[in-house]
């Protein structure tokens, strides 16, 4: 499984690893323009391969309030409530 | 994904541009369009002093970063809302960023001018916070500039801002708002800086890529007040619209500019006076700041 950080406030959820970010941004209700895709200390695009075991942070990008607990920036509570821990 | 400029591995999508950039390369195309605004809009000149307003959020200090790098004579001014540890934090994200690069700061406290800090404000108004925290951060930027003698204010608006505030303003059919919204505001009374918004061209992913990119230490968590706030839902509605067509945003906004603006523009002009308690600008003969002061000291 690969670990995904969210903000805002900090969580973390695990989701099934060896898959594109775009597929786990899907999964988790995330438009990717919303948010830094980081991995390590570095920036991926949506294309990108994330591995099993490894650990991706979405750090929101808006500003002005609200970030990942405030809808389309991040998944719906029911929508992570859904995810396998 | 590769990079357009020079095929290595991109970091970054930019799909209303149909591009993609490696690390170095999107810093260059940053710049540029920071280069871009400022030339556009003559917002500035090399040898004049710019006041830049720092929140201690990715896109202040990005434009920050920006205008130093380019040279500017650049001095930071920070308002201390006095809201709680959110203000704690991003007070400290200014005050590292200046003094690793050997900047001035100027500190304001909300609290100081008004009589109580912004969530003091929000009791004795009764309205939403973000409202007279905006009305003392417009008031205190344009004062502080003036007291410090620097001619313009650079804000760390972005397209997303813009596009947001041009939704609501829409919305509603703010008439009187529309022809004010412009990437560059003149001054236009002796006692009223100029203010400049030179991310204006660039979206909020692209300002926190840079900021990540620079290693600025900014402050992720966001102004507790802040969440409900209208903007941020009509920012939400454009990202919605963003992702199903890459660059409404940017029509959106771009397209006003071009041509709906000069369409709202008036041509009789809002008569300017001197407030009689503090001076500074107001369409009355008391302005809001004053009134809004008087509010919280007969409350507190």
């Amino acid at each position: 499984m690969t670990m995904v950080v969210l903000r805002n406030p900090r969580r973390e959820v695990r989701v099934a690893g060896d898959r594109r970010v775009k597929d786990i941004l899907r999964e988790l209700d995330v438009i990717p323009e919303t948010v830094l895709v980081i991995r390590g200390d570095e920036l991926i695009t949506t294309d990108q391969v994330v591995r099993d075991e490894e650990t991706l942070e979405l750090r929101p990008v808006m500003s002005g309030g609200g970030g990942l607990e405030a809808g389309r920036s991040g998944p719906r509570p029911d929508a992570a409530a859904a995810l396998p821990r | 994904m590769k990079c357009i400029k020079c095929r290595g591995q991109a970091i970054i999508e930019l799909r209303r541009h149909n591009a993609a950039f490696c690390a170095s390369d999107f810093l260059d195309f940053f710049r540029n369009q920071v280069r871009e605004a400022i030339r556009k809009y003559r917002m500035l000149t090399p040898h004049e002093p710019v006041m830049v307003a720092v929140s201690g959020g990715k896109d202040s200090l990005a434009l920050w970063d920006v205008l130093i790098d380019q040279g500017y004579d650049t001095t930071g001014l920070y308002l201390d809302l006095g809201i709680f540890e959110y203000s704690v934090e991003s007070r400290a994200r200014c005050e590292k960023f200046a003094s690793a690069r050997g900047v001035p700061l100027v500190i304001s406290r909300v609290a100081d001018e008004v009589g109580a800090p912004v969530p003091v404000i929000k009791q004795v108004t009764r309205r939403p916070p973000c409202s007279g925290c905006g009305l003392s951060k417009r008031y205190l930027i344009n004062r502080v500039a003036l007291e410090h003698g620097i001619p313009v204010v650079a804000t760390g608006h972005n397209l997303d801002d813009e596009a947001a505030t041009l939704f609501g303003s829409v919305m509603h059919w703010q008439t009187d708002a529309l022809p004010r919204q412009s990437p560059a505001l003149p001054s236009t009374h002796p006692r009223l800086v100029r203010r400049v918004k030179p991310l204006y061209r660039l979206s909020e992913h692209e300002t926190a890529a840079f900021a990540f990119l620079r290693k600025i230490d900014y402050i992720v968590e966001e102004c507790p007040f802040a969440k409900g706030a209208t903007s941020i839902s009509h920012k939400e509605m454009l990202n919605r619209m963003e992702e199903a067509s890459p660059g409404a945003k940017h029509n959106f906004l771009f397209g006003f500019l071009e041509k709906g603006r000069p369409a709202f523009e008036r041509t009789e002009r809002v008569a300017l006076n001197e407030c009689a308690r503090c001076g500074q600008v107001t369409s009355g003969t008391v302005c809001a700041f004053c009134k809004l002061a008087d509010q919280v000291k007969r409350a507190v």
